[in-house]
């Protein structure tokens, strides 16, 4: 059963009071993008195995949506975040390297 | 105008703990700048009490104020007051970026009472219902089984929900089934 802190409302959330919202900090290309940048926005997402940031909303809860840094391999959790930024935050990528020392995800690393 | 009745009529159910419908209540849901000092203002003119701190519910003479979110807060008052709680909300905080409306016959309320009623909730809603965990003043949103619903508890035991009027019958049927007389765990016994 994966736990997620909701940074909203505090709750230590079960799975069933959350939805998945997928791949986080995405860059949305729309009108004006090239016809392989709405290629990639609409279907290059990442799946890896290991450490994956995600969106998440507590959906039977607050109903707001914030981030989670987690791993997909061990469902552990290295942390939630706000949805309020376009990068992990200092402090999750700090987490994260102290667990999975040379992390990569995308354009951010340890 | 039509006499305004509530989902379950006042229908209630004794098991390992009372269930109860309680009623038209009077429910708005209100949202805006928790740090706003007209917000704060505005909502103890319509309750008599603050704004109440994550996840708690504050009590006052006309009524109570839950926190919903960061951003939004469900204020209880009499049924029939509602729409001129609005409209006195929308008064005070006609120059500030906020919503309030009357839903009050869009939900539905319930009490479980008794010395089960703990165990009663914790088995329909994914919720720490241990004694120190969750106590009077506590407000929590979450889901009960299938449908999404709030509580809190009150000073005399009593846990009180609210619910979609739409799924009313659904929330009193899942409670009293919790509350079955033989259906006994004895989790906080
Ligand atoms: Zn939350």
């Amino acid at each position: 059963m994966l736990i997620l802190e909701c940074p909203y409302c505090g709750v230590r959330a079960e799975e069933t009071e959350l939805h998945g919202g997928g791949e986080a900090h995405l860059k949305r290309f729309g009108p004006g993008s090239t016809d392989d940048e709405f290629h990639d926005y609409l279907f290059m997402k990442e799946n890896p195995r290991g450490v994956h940031l995600e969106r998440w909303r507590h959906v039977n809860g607050c109903g707001k949506w914030f981030h989670a840094a987690r791993c997909t391999q061990t469902l552990e959790v290295f942390g939630t975040y706000s949805a309020q930024t376009t990068e992990p935050p200092q402090e999750i990528k700090d987490k994260i390297s102290a667990k999975r020392p040379g992390w990569t995800w995308r354009e951010f690393k340890g | 105008m039509s006499k305004a009745v509530s989902a379950m009529n006042g229908a209630s159910f004794a098991g390992l703990a009372k269930v109860t419908e309680t009623g038209l209540g009077g429910m708005i849901t209100l949202r805006g700048d928790f740090a706003s000092a007209k917000f704060q203002t505005a909502v103890k003119a319509a309750t008599g009490t603050q704004v109440p701190a994550t996840r708690k519910i504050a009590f006052g003479d006309r009524g109570a104020a839950a926190w919903m979110s960061p951003d939004e807060l469900l204020l209880l008052v009499d049924y029939d007051s509602a729409d001129a709680v609005v409209a006195k909300l929308s008064e005070d905080l006609a120059t500030e970026h906020h919503m309030a409306v009357n839903v009050s016959d869009a939900r539905a309320c319930f009490a479980v009472s008794g010395d089960a009623a703990r165990e009663v909730i914790a088995k329909v809603a994914p919720v720490d219902l241990e004694a120190g965990q969750f106590e009077a003043g506590d407000f929590r949103r979450t889901r009960f089984a299938q449908v999404a619903g709030a509580f809190w508890l009150d000073e005399t035991g009593s846990f009180h929900i609210v619910c979609f009027r739409s799924v009313a019958v659904y929330m009193y049927d899942l409670l009293c089934t919790a509350a079955h007389p033989q259906s006994k765990v004895g989790i906080y016994a």
